[in-house]
């Protein structure tokens, strides 16, 4: 059996606005197991982007566990939050949040240089080999300006891939983006899943979803929907089938 | 991260935003450059009253007379008459720390030669008294001791009665010239000395026997001041206090009465000029120094700017992992080197000031190398005092709402 990389068990959070207590979320529940493709649906107001900050160890919950590769979140100082996040996760945002005028390479390095372990050496060496992964290679030294929405989601994922973290976590990756490159994107992202990564994709669109092995809709704060998919689709075909006509 | 990361990181920051980071080091570069400006014109000022008291004897000692009478209108001190030669003798006599000792009768005129005259002072005094003052004589010879016994009328001329009195630029030596209605034969000239910190012509003046002149010019037994010179340096406390125990004695000052003369000695000139300079500069200092405060509220604005501007850099920063220490130090690191490199510039505007303006105003300046260290030391601080807030601000962001900021 493979090993679980999140276990959620019954997390709540509530925050206080003012007088009125808002619950975020009302008991969630659901593991991610290594070399998972989770996709988390819902629509706005259903608790997502509570749970992504959750999971991305950014917020704690106010009640229940959540285990991340067996460390509890949840007893963690704020400087061990940040050591986990540095070393445990790599996240992918929506607006790609790449550091302006600085080229790809350093971008990618970025999350290295928050390890006192690596030396600059080896962080060049890695970054490298990240941006080769996302097939970027010849573009090491453009800044995000000269690069397209596709491309900078890319050196986004590198810089997710560069600190070998257990689980990528991405945030509505492909929102910004447009058919066909978020095609390519979740191409990249099967690849990178069929070659043992673990991802836990945020997203709003269905159509994403399909790409993914298994998907959790959330609803009103709750796990509504937990299923397999058994009809995964490959982004390689669909990506193939796009018109022509998409393209210019 | 590692510091020489943050550092670079700093480095790159700064690059990014040159005018910007230029403009705000200008504050501190103002502010570090005319405090070591300001400094080393005190300190110059200082060294050169020094030197020119040094010049007339550091281990000078004059007594001049004073009033002891309680009470009524105080007039100045050369107005009493209370010193005689037998001060003089007792001094030689029971102050064994004084190694010279001259009186001093002086006496204002005119000087005459020929047709040509001129306004002076004349001095009479022994012959060490040219030793106790660092004079010498240029041309000729001194006086002596038997010139004072017998009231000989003689006398040596400074270089402004000389260039005054023989305007023909003929030799002085041997000459005749009159004081008032006396004769004095010129037997030598003094060398120059040149104008005083205080502006005074030091080469203005007759030096003649003191006795020539209380017996001819002042008919007065009384001097209007007495020089000593201790043994050595050091030895000036120890000469001063024998001093006053001779002259209460040969005054008969009971205990509990007042001096009727006073004991200077050249080290408490030098602290009482000292501390008015002292003074100056402490004032021109904190001056200048309000501009540093000046400059390092412009770094603390910046800053804020910046990490404001910055909010989503953070937020990313914090996601992957930097924790709060690590962005305090990115934006201390960064505050502390704009001050620290305006610091640089500052000091190094501040020696060329100090160089350019003896060159160009005549004023004499001293670089101290403490002017430079405490300075820039202060931009150091000041640069961690007032990068810390907007630092601190930038550390205890949440990074959920820092991501997401616009």
């Amino acid at each position: 059996m493979s090993s679980k990389i999140l276990e959620i068990k019954d997390v709540k959070r509530e925050f206080i606005m003012g007088t009125e207590t808002v619950r975020a979320l009302k008991g969630v529940s659901f593991d991610v197991n290594a070399g998972e493709f989770v996709t988390i649906m819902g629509s706005s107001g259903s608790g997502k982007t509570t749970l992504l900050n959750m999971l991305g160890c950014l917020d704690k919950p106010t009640e229940g566990t959540y285990m991340l590769d067996n460390v509890n979140v949840k007893e963690l100082s704020k400087d061990e939050l940040a050591k986990l996040r540095n070393t445990k996760i790599g996240f992918v945002f929506q607006a790609y949040n790449l550091l302006p005028r600085t080229t790809a390479l350093e971008n990618v390095e970025l999350p290295l240089l928050y390890n006192p372990l690596i030396s600059s050496q080896e962080r060049r060496e890695r970054a490298i080999a990240a941006l080769q992964a996302v097939k970027l290679d010849g573009r090491f030294d453009h800044t995000p300006n000269q690069l397209s929405g596709g491309q900078q989601q890319r050196v986004a994922i590198a810089r997710a891939l560069v600190n070998e973290p257990v689980m990528i976590l991405a945030d509505e990756a492909t929102g910004n983006l447009d058919t066909r490159t978020s095609y390519e994107i979740m191409a990249l992202m099967q690849d990178l899943n069929a070659n043992g990564k673990t991802i836990v994709f945020v997203t709003h669109e269905p159509d994403i979803a399909g790409f993914s092995t298994r998907t959790v809709m959330l609803r009103d704060g709750k796990v509504q929907k937990d299923t397999e998919n058994v009809n995964r689709r490959s982004a390689k075909e669909a990506l193939a089938s796009l018109p022509e006509s998409d393209d210019y | 991260m590692k510091i020489i990361n943050l550092i670079l990181l700093a480095i790159k920051a700064l690059q990014r935003n040159k005018l910007r980071a230029l403009l705000t080091m200008l504050g501190i570069i103002i502010g570090v450059a005319s405090v070591i400006t300001m400094m080393s014109i005190g300190e110059g000022s200082k060294q050169s009253i020094n030197n020119s008291l040094s010049s007339m004897g550091s281990n000078m000692i004059t007594i001049m007379p004073q009033s002891n009478e309680p009470g009524g209108a105080r007039i100045m001190g050369s107005s009493f008459k209370t010193l005689t030669i037998k001060d003089v003798e007792a001094l030689k006599k029971n102050a064994p720390h004084i190694a010279m000792i001259s009186p001093l009768a002086s006496s204002s005129g005119q000087s005459i030669n020929a047709g040509a005259n001129w306004p002076t002072t004349i001095q009479g005094v022994s012959p060490e008294y040219l030793e106790i003052r660092k004079l010498s004589v240029k041309d000729g010879i001194v006086f002596s001791d038997q010139d004072v016994k017998s009231s000989a009328k003689v006398c040596l001329l400074g270089k402004t009665v000389v260039d005054n009195l023989f305007p023909g630029g003929e030799n002085p030596l041997g000459k005749v010239i009159r004081f008032g209605k006396i004769p004095l034969q010129v037997i030598g000239v003094l060398t120059p000395k040149g104008t005083s910190n205080f502006g005074q012509d030091q080469d203005d003046i007759i030096i003649a026997p003191y006795t020539t002149i209380q017996k001819r010019v002042l008919s007065s037994i009384y001097f209007s001041q007495i020089y000593a010179s201790a043994t050595k340096e050091d030895d000036s406390d120890a000469a001063v206090d024998e001093a006053t125990v001779a002259l209460k004695a040969t005054h008969k000052i009971r205990e509990g009465q007042e001096n009727d003369f006073q004991i200077r000695t050249q080290a408490e000139l030098m602290t009482m000029l000292n501390s008015t300079s002292s003074m100056m500069t402490a004032l021109l200092t904190a001056v200048a120094s309000i501009s540093l405060v000046i400059g390092g509220i412009g770094i603390m604005n910046i800053m804020y700017v910046s990490v404001t501007e910055r909010t989503r850099e953070i937020g990313l920063r914090m996601s992957i992992g930097a924790r709060g220490i690590d962005i305090l130090l990115q934006f201390l690191i960064e505050a502390v080197m704009i001050s620290v490199t305006g610091g640089v510039i500052g000091v190094v505007l501040g020696i060329s000031a100090a160089i350019i303006i003896p060159a160009m105003l005549n004023w004499p300046t001293v670089i101290s190398e403490s002017s430079i260290v405490i300075s820039f030391l202060v931009c150091a601080v000041t640069g961690i005092f007032f990068g810390y807030y907007p630092a601190l601000k930038a550390s205890g962001l949440d990074p959920i709402e820092a991501l997401r900021y616009e």
